[in-house]
């Protein structure tokens, strides 16, 4: 186990060095002078010009201003906006909680709804029901996130004159009116989810159910409750974990949809703030940031999911 | 004359050739209703995106009819907040969602299709390269992935063919990974049998293999896996203009840009909000389906690969 983990690490550390010289090499491929993008006009003079290069450290050869930008990185400095001049650690920093809590909230919805939703399907394989909640799953796959949050903001307002209050509150500051904030990009966003997890958490079900231990505690008599919750169910999830894993980056541009249709000032908003005024510096922090994160996801997931399941740590 | 008589049970032949396709078609339509009325819509909306501009009732880019006017006679889906009627406007716009839709699974597929064949017909250090390459693609998280690479290199934003090409590499960069993995799956499959290897031993050159001996044998994966991504990729192009990064401008609309455009009417004025999302679910949804239906005729061991 711990060789596994070893490994795993160490490929861990090799992808995240990959994915920064990408996005490192990418953002130095910009067309256009990055003097004219700082100073927002078409003519420069070159003094400026070179000032702002040797502010940038842009005048020194690409693989050291490379080790340079990753030392401060780690030394918690990842440099300054363009335009706000402010740290771009702190700005991403600032609006993690936000984007945290859609996250942690949006998946909370999407486990809610499609392990019963799975369960169900498979226990009564090949039903009217199971046609029905398969045939359920596959239309919300079909609906993109933003527009069920379009209709969610739309229809309320309509019929009842209800809208969610305006302007982010910090969970700790007021957690209901927080909460009020967050349950509709949340639901948004767990449903979509929920539809490719009920599939998969059907198909794995279905499967288990056949295997001979499934029989076992049948016939020593357990309860058809006990046999699908307790036996069966469990060792369901394991794949389920798999796909949730490789489900969290969708979610992670999915929050960027949201939060422009909620105005919410969270992760997704900053980047794509960032995106519009070409704000390089603060652009590579935050795809960086997603990138060690989702790396850190992944890692979690498969070290788990050794220990869940002894025959992968051996395969 | 003996042209003729030579010709005449030929064509007889093809014929009876094309008609008991059609009969085997019936019967797959009969097996599977939901997939072949889901194939009829993708069908008729392909014909809506070639013939939009003969079909709208109104010149979607023009501003000349009455602001939010709700559904009507006239006005078949109502008409927006920039004086545009919305029918006219979602017809055309099919052609965006569309068009980017299948330009970028064609690329996707490309690039999916030649890294899994490489990586799976050669094995080794290539194989640990381009599993180790995929690797780094899905350590971005995807909609974040189109965003950065749009912000790098597609700078003048707008409608034109570089901007197509480059939304439609972003979006197909995305679901490479996947293609690359089940072709690399189904090449590592047949990659041992023994017409491979008679083919290796009379000295065909590698390229030779895989392009006449090994694709040919990989096709029905690479055609369903291309045909569920469809789906995907309309999604992501919907986000994409959604967050007015696509390729739309205001004489060039696409549904996801048309929802942006009229984000501060919602309320008062519901169709504004509903049609758009509605015609990007029917299409999704359609692509989906057929997908589906296409997987489980074509192949049904793929079933849980979803």
């Amino acid at each position: 186990m711990a060789q596994y983990i070893t490994k795993r690490v160490l490929f861990s550390l090799l992808v995240l060095f990959a994915i920064s010289v990408v996005v490192f090499t990418a953002v130095r491929m910009t067309p256009g002078d990055v003097c004219k993008i700082v100073l927002a006009t078409p003519d420069v003079d070159q003094q400026q010009c070179d000032a702002i290069r040797n502010e940038l450290g842009l005048d020194k050869p690409a693989p050291v201003q490379y080790v340079k930008y990753m030392g401060n990185l780690l030394s918690g400095d990842w440099g300054k906006s363009f335009f706000s001049k402010r740290e771009v650690w702190g700005e991403i920093r600032t609006r993690i909680p936000l984007t945290l809590e859609l996250t942690v909230l949006s998946t909370v919805f999407a486990l809610a709804i499609s392990i019963p939703i799975g369960v169900i399907s498979a226990v009564k394989q090949d039903g009217w029901l199971d046609y029905v909640l398969r045939f359920v799953t596959i239309g919300w796959l079909s609906i993109p996130s933003f527009w069920l949050a379009t209709m969610l903001i739309v229809f309320p307002a309509k019929w009842w004159g209800y809208s969610p209050p305006i302007g982010y509150v910090n969970l700790w500051d007021d957690p209901l009116k927080n909460l009020e904030q967050l349950y509709l990009p949340a639901f948004s966003l767990g449903l979509a989810l929920s539809a490719s997890l009920a599939r998969v958490t059907r198909s794995s079900m279905l499967e288990v159910l056949r295997q001979d231990y499934i029989r076992t505690s049948r016939a020593k008599g357990l309860a058809e409750r006990a046999v699908v919750i307790r036996h069966a169910l469990r060792n369901a999830l394991i794949p389920v974990t798999t796909l949730f894993a490789l489900q969290v980056a969708v979610l992670f541009g999915g929050t960027v949809v949201l939060e422009q249709i909620f105005s919410l000032p969270g992760l997704g908003t900053l980047t794509l703030s960032a995106v519009f005024v070409r704000d390089y510096p603060q652009i590579q922090g935050l795809v960086l940031f997603f990138g060690a994160v989702l790396v850190m996801i992944n890692l979690v997931v498969d070290v788990s999911y050794a220990w869940l399941d002894p025959r992968i740590r051996y395969a | 004359m003996t042209t003729q008589a030579a010709s005449q049970p030929m064509i007889l032949g093809e014929l009876r050739l094309r008609r008991s396709r059609l009969k085997s078609l019936w019967r797959i339509a009969q097996q599977k209703p939901v997939g072949a009325v889901a194939a009829l819509v993708c069908i008729a909306l392909i014909l809506v995106a070639v013939f939009a501009d003969v079909l709208a009732p109104y010149d979607a880019a023009r501003q000349g009819v009455p602001r939010l006017q709700a559904p009507s006679a006239s006005y078949p889906l109502g008409t927006d907040n920039l004086f545009r009627d919305i029918f006219s406007r979602i017809l055309i716009g099919s052609r965006i969602s569309l068009g980017v839709g299948f330009g970028s699974v064609l690329l996707g597929t490309i690039f999916g299709t030649t890294l899994g064949l490489v990586s799976g017909y050669f094995g080794g250090w290539v194989d640990m390269v381009v599993s180790r390459v995929i690797d780094v693609v899905l350590g971005f998280p995807p909609l974040v992935f189109a965003i950065f690479f749009l912000s790098i290199f597609n700078t003048d934003r707008g409608f034109s063919l570089k901007a197509f090409t480059l939304v439609s590499l972003a979006i197909g960069i995305i679901i490479t990974p996947t293609t690359a993995r089940i072709v690399r799956a189904s090449v590592l499959s047949i990659r041992n049998l023994q017409y491979i290897e008679a083919a290796i031993s009379i000295g065909g050159s590698s390229p030779r293999i895989m392009a006449r001996h090994v694709l040919p044998n990989v096709v029905a994966p690479i055609i369903i896996i291309a045909s569920i991504q469809i789906g995907n990729a309309i999604l992501a192009e919907a986000a994409l203009s959604f967050l007015s990064l696509g390729i739309a401008d205001a004489s060039h609309p696409s549904w996801g840009a048309m929802l942006q455009d009229t984000r501060g009417v919602w309320e008062q004025a519901w169709w504004t909000a509903i049609v758009p999302g509605a015609a990007i679910s029917i299409a999704v949804l359609s692509f989906n389906l057929f997908g589906d239906a296409l997987r489980d005729v074509l192949d049904p061991r793929l079933r849980s690969t979803s």
